[in-house]
């Protein structure tokens, strides 16, 4: 919880500005982003480290350790395991019929944060008994967040807050079922860790890195402007399988024309899809 | 102050409406969608505090009660007018100055996702004199910190009387930081927005 009163306000040109030396001093280009929740980051930054325009300005410049605080804060690492129970179970039930036709099952988790959605999707590989054939690619941005995403370990308060999601998809037991818990930290169980590897790939400057069978990149476009988008989308599309299938967030949904012919839809509301043509 | 030409005349020239609720708010909006006609020439946005995992009830009795084109925001989608949109739940909206909505699933504030006080913010740098915001009934102060926003930017805004809200914080947080340009009663409200054109 934050008030959010008295946050500095940046203008557009101000905005342009920082995006700029960002780009010169540290190679990320925010260019692309979606402007209204870049701001917010920013004015969050700002607010956080007490910071004034000027000020955040002079330290990106000066302190070069700053950068890395500030890529954690700029880039929204909010996640949850089986966040859109409703998501899971169309996976159950669509996609997993198909994934377990496969020797090998290769899946690429894009933007995957503190690794949640990684250990959601292992969880229920397990489950239906794909995992041992399975591997999972966690990348991100962020190489911090990834430091978590590979102990994978959790407050058991975090945990138990998602025992409702976890409910919600159908699966048997409960979450805590696939967690070594020791006083207020519940650890995944190791075996869930061994199919799953954690790296940094960026999604605006990296390219393909091998072959999938699926990749999931959800609630990540939202923060990427229409033509980023559709950059990433075809990474994803030339690192797709014939048939390989793609999960988007919730509310994020292929507009483009182009892509709408390579993928087919699977399940509109979930915003699952299958690559199609070739 | 209350209703008054002025006011009547500033929510006719509005091309937005704004409308943010929590706790108590359901069914005034309820009823408030229903009396909209589906000429209203204007872009309604709902945000209304609700339980993620629990969907469609909420979007489902709104939309087949409105007689204006109504949508659950999905990101990116074009903000026209005549239409209702709604905030989904677990994310929180936002306004590009380009016209179009962008989500966001960073942390909840005051505890909601969404929440108010986002969007209001984020309309507040986008729409300047010709936005309308209402605050009505909620249990918590968010929304009362955008509402100001958007006052300062020019907007009219509206807080529902907290004396005969269901939940008065709300409306009470917005009225302690000098945010509203009046205060009404839902039966005003009601009356105003039937002054459409």
């Amino acid at each position: 919880m934050k008030d959010t009163l008295g946050k500095d306000i940046i203008t557009p040109a101000q905005l342009t500005e920082l995006i700029d030396l960002v780009k010169k001093l540290h190679g990320f280009d925010f260019s692309d982003y979606t402007k209204a929740s870049l701001k917010r980051r920013l004015g969050r930054i700002m607010m956080l480290k007490k910071l004034d325009f000027y000020d955040l300005k002079h330290v990106l410049v000066n302190n070069p350790d700053f950068f890395q605080e500030f890529l954690e804060e700029i880039t929204v690492n909010v996640t949850e395991m089986f966040r859109d129970p409703a998501f899971y179970k169309s996976l159950n039930r669509l996609v997993i019929p198909y994934l377990s036709t496969y020797q090998h099952a290769k899946i690429w988790c894009a933007g995957c944060s503190s690794g949640e959605e990684v250990y959601s999707l292992a969880i229920l590989f397990k489950e239906e008994g794909l995992y041992k054939k399975s591997f999972i690619y966690g990348t991100d941005i962020n190489t911090e967040v990834l430091k978590e995403a590979r102990k994978g370990i959790y407050s058991l308060r975090k945990i138990k807050s998602y025992a409702e999601n976890y409910l919600f998809t159908g699966l048997p037991g409960s979450i805590t079922d696939h967690f070594t818990i020791m006083y207020d930290a519940a650890a995944i169980h190791s075996e869930l860790r061994q199919n799953v590897l954690f790296s940094v790939h960026n999604l605006i400057s990296d390219t393909v890195f091998n072959e999938f069978q699926m990749i999931t990149c959800r609630n990540v476009f939202i923060y990427f402007e229409t033509e980023l988008q559709e950059r990433i989308l075809d990474v994803f599309y030339r690192s797709l399988c014939p048939l390989g299938y793609l999960c988007l967030g919730n509310k994020e949904t292929i507009r483009s024309e182009g892509f709408r012919k390579k993928f087919k839809v699977i399940d509109q509301k979930e915003n699952i899809y299958q690559k199609i043509g070739s | 102050m209350a209703l008054d030409d002025n006011i009547i005349s500033r929510w006719q020239q509005s091309e937005t409406l704004l409308l943010g609720g929590s706790a108590g708010s359901f069914k005034i909006l309820f009823h408030l969608i229903k009396i909209l006609p589906h000429d209203l020439n204007k872009t309604v946005i709902i945000i209304i505090h609700r339980k993620k995992n629990f969907f469609s009830e909420i979007e489902k009795l709104f939309a087949e009660n409105s007689r204006m084109f109504f949508r659950e925001i999905s990101d990116k989608d074009k903000i026209e007018s005549n239409a209702i949109y709604i905030a989904p739940a677990n994310y929180h909206t936002l306004i590009e100055k380009e016209g179009y909505f962008s989500l966001d699933v960073s942390e909840a504030v005051w505890y909601s996702k969404p929440s108010i006080d986002v969007t209001f913010e984020s309309a507040a740098e986008v729409y300047s004199t010709k936005c309308t915001a209402i605050l009505f009934s909620g249990a918590n102060q968010d929304g009362a910190g955008g509402l100001l926003k958007l006052y300062q930017s020019g907007a009219l805004t509206i807080v529902q009387d907290p004396g005969e809200a269901e939940m008065a914080e709300m409306p009470q947080s917005a009225i302690n930081l000098n945010a509203a340009t009046c205060v009404l009663t839902t039966k005003e409200i009601f009356e105003l927005l039937q002054n459409s054109t």
